[in-house]
């Protein structure tokens, strides 16, 4: 069930390179309620010494997460798919009136070569909602922009308190392939 | 359900701040928020005055980000009912300087009294040991309520949990200030960080 359809960008190795710039920008606390674009990821932080990776049941408990965290001093990033945004819209409120960090690394279903409907309405919606949200979007289409877009979203997210969502294409991830 | 011993909110969030040395506390949207402010206000208060279901899990946020720091969120019913995921989130991670005490009225005293889950059928410390936090208690004495005070200040046996029944009486309002930015900058000042 986690075959991707394009094999190019899912050989290549952008999650580690978004692993290299959290730790850059010195990220301790990653909540995340798991999807298959970001396993790799995952697996990097959960093996991390540095970082901790916080299973969610719902994806609103990472932006309440991630304020705790910054009252305490440490910084943090939500990985969701798109779906998860839906989850979350009262909790984004907290972001402008505690005006902590926020940056979210959201994997996107919906969209390029999807096979489920399902997963198309919120997808579609996804950078829609962020927006109406208070939220910055920022998207990476390719392996080859996935570092400068990262670079970019943690400098304005951490230095400049920009609420920022990176939203990974689901032509880099591959459209899942639902083998029978 | 009994109603009987049913404690005053005012007197079990006096008694568990009132030695409260460096403890960070966190109070959920509703009267609970309020009540921590009549207990005193303080740098390191957390007032919530929105994001219904958070209190918890900023709670957890906090305590991960400052591990040898009592954090003591304090909630009512139904702000814990509507995150109480945020349990088995907790249960998890098992933060052993969190600690969660719920003023449980067995309403929604905001908005008018109507009857939340825990009147009738929910359990919410069967909830939170389910979840895998083992220290779960249903309080319903001020002695229970000053040993769980005492036992907020270890911060390697935690995470804890308990269920306080109170009274439904609706007391006078005592707001807190309510400018989140501020709230959470003089915290964080109070525990050494600089703003960006």
């Amino acid at each position: 069930m986690h075959a991707r359809a394009d094999a190019a960008d899912t050989a290549s190795n952008w999650p580690d390179e978004i692993f290299a710039t959290l730790q850059r920008f010195d990220v301790r606390q990653v909540p995340y309620v798991p999807d298959a674009g970001h396993s790799k990821l995952i697996n990097r932080v959960l093996d991390s010494s540095t970082m901790r990776g916080i299973p969610l049941t719902t994806e609103e408990e990472g932006v309440a997460l991630l304020a705790g965290a910054w009252t305490g001093g440490q910084r943090g990033v939500l990985l969701m798919q798109s779906s998860g945004i839906g989850n979350c819209i009262n909790m984004l409120s907290l972001i402008p009136i505690l005006r902590f960090p926020f940056l979210t690394l959201v994997t996107m279903r919906g969209e390029w070569g999807e096979f489920n409907p399902w997963q198309v309405p919120m997808g579609s919606t996804t950078q829609g909602v962020f927006e109406l949200s208070g939220v910055q979007v920022l998207r990476a289409s390719n392996a080859a922009e996935v570092p400068t877009v990262l670079e970019a979203a943690a400098a304005q997210a951490y230095n400049a308190l920009t609420p920022t969502a990176v939203l990974l294409s689901q032509r880099l991830i591959g459209a899942k392939v639902f083998a029978k | 359900m009994s109603k009987a011993n049913l404690l005053d909110r005012r007197k079990v969030v006096s008694t568990l701040l009132a030695n409260r040395k460096d403890v960070v506390a966190i109070g959920g949207l509703g009267a609970s928020t309020n009540d921590i402010c009549a207990a005193g206000d303080h740098a390191r208060n957390f007032y919530l005055w929105g994001g219904m279901g958070g209190a918890a899990m900023i709670g957890l946020g906090l305590a991960l980000a400052q591990p040898k720091l009592p954090v003591l969120v304090i909630t009512g019913d139904g702000e814990m009912l509507m995150g109480m995921g945020s349990l088995a989130t907790i249960g998890l991670q098992k933060p052993p300087n969190l600690s969660i005490v719920v003023l449980d009225n067995e309403a929604y005293g905001e908005t008018g009294g109507q009857t939340s889950h825990t009147s009738a059928a929910a359990d919410l410390v069967g909830v939170a040991r389910a979840c895998g936090i083992g220290d779960s208690r249903a309080v319903t004495t001020m002695a229970e309520v000053e040993a769980f005070a005492k036992a907020v200040h270890d911060v390697s046996a935690g995470p804890r949990f308990a269920n306080v029944k109170i009274d439904s009486a609706n007391l006078e309002r005592i707001l807190p200030i309510r400018d989140g930015t501020y709230i959470v900058n003089r915290i964080r000042g109070d525990l050494g960080f600089q703003p960006i």
